[in-house]
């Protein structure tokens, strides 16, 4: 389709073992733009997690801040062939969210403030492995790439790490998000080079 | 949506002609299409293309939400056209 040119925007770099298969070393930071940039007030921002009895557990921007923070460094792929070593965030931990929740599902859909979203399993958010980031190189994280706050699932494809994150909605079966449903693939494990369906 | 609509962003929709050209038989671009959402209609060349993105959407110039959707898979290509109710082509 030509749009989007694999390597565009980085020197092609196969070589480190950090690197995926078909990945590209990247030294900036592309911004992957669906739509408009939503511009979230802190004041208005919340988080909820939604549970299948109905029940939302809600954090504002004040209380998110007031939780025990963690301070990330990660390698991160993008689907479109780009990746970014050794990146630095700071956030809250989808385990410490989680500890006042109860459910019985096993999946998830990520919503966003400007309507995207997209899929990942509850076991993919817990354990050390995602978060709720809100610093990115040690400076608030900038509206273009998903502040005030995105998801962070480093271990998946990029597009899982939502931007603008506003809630997690527990899932008894797994659903297609807004590029899974038009030919990303459900799960994008970027060491499986899990692109498309 | 939530958005910001003086986000600069993206381009016309002429941008989209190249790769929808795959499934249509005409310069679909010409053609008038009414978003599914605000129900404006007019021609596709007016949408907005934000080409930085994991596949090809085109945006309704009045609302922003999409009208639709183009992945290359490689081996495939999808398309999503849930965002449009309507298409109409004048013949010449």
């Amino acid at each position: 389709m030509g749009i989007v040119s694999p390597g565009f925007f980085g020197r092609p770099r196969r070589d480190d073992p950090g690197l995926p298969p078909g990945q590209y070393l990247t030294e900036g930071f592309p911004v992957l733009s669906a739509g408009p940039t939503p511009r979230i007030d802190p004041d208005e921002w919340e988080f909820t997690i939604t549970t299948e009895t109905g029940q939302v557990h809600r954090w504002s921007w004040t209380e998110f801040l007031a939780l025990k923070q963690d301070d990330v460094s990660t390698d991160i792929h993008c689907v479109t062939s780009w990746s970014k070593l050794g990146t630095s965030w700071r956030g809250v931990s989808l385990d410490t969210l989680f500890e006042s929740v109860e459910s019985d599902c096993e999946f998830t859909m990520a919503h966003s403030y400007g309507g995207y979203t997209t899929n990942v399993p509850l076991d993919d958010l817990l354990g050390g492995k995602a978060w709720i980031a809100h610093e990115f190189d040690g400076e608030a994280l900038e509206p273009a790439h998903g502040g005030p706050a995105r998801l962070l699932v480093p271990h998946l494809y990029f597009w899982k790490s939502a931007k603008w994150v506003r809630g997690l909605e527990m899932l008894r079966q797994d659903e297609p998000g807004f590029w899974e449903s038009n030919g990303y693939h459900m799960y994008g494990d970027p060491w499986r080079e899990e692109r498309y369906w | 949506m939530t958005g910001d609509l003086d986000d600069l962003d993206y381009l016309d929709g002429n941008a989209a002609a190249g790769p929808l050209s795959e499934f249509f038989a005409i310069d679909v671009v010409s053609a008038r299409g009414r978003c599914a959402h605000c129900g404006r209609t007019d021609a596709l060349a007016t949408a907005r293309v934000y080409p930085n993105s994991h596949g090809l959407l085109l945006r309704c110039p009045g609302c922003t939400e999409i009208l639709l959707r183009l992945v290359d898979a490689g081996d495939r290509v999808c398309l999503d056209l849930q965002g449009l109710s309507f298409v109409e082509l004048r013949r010449h």
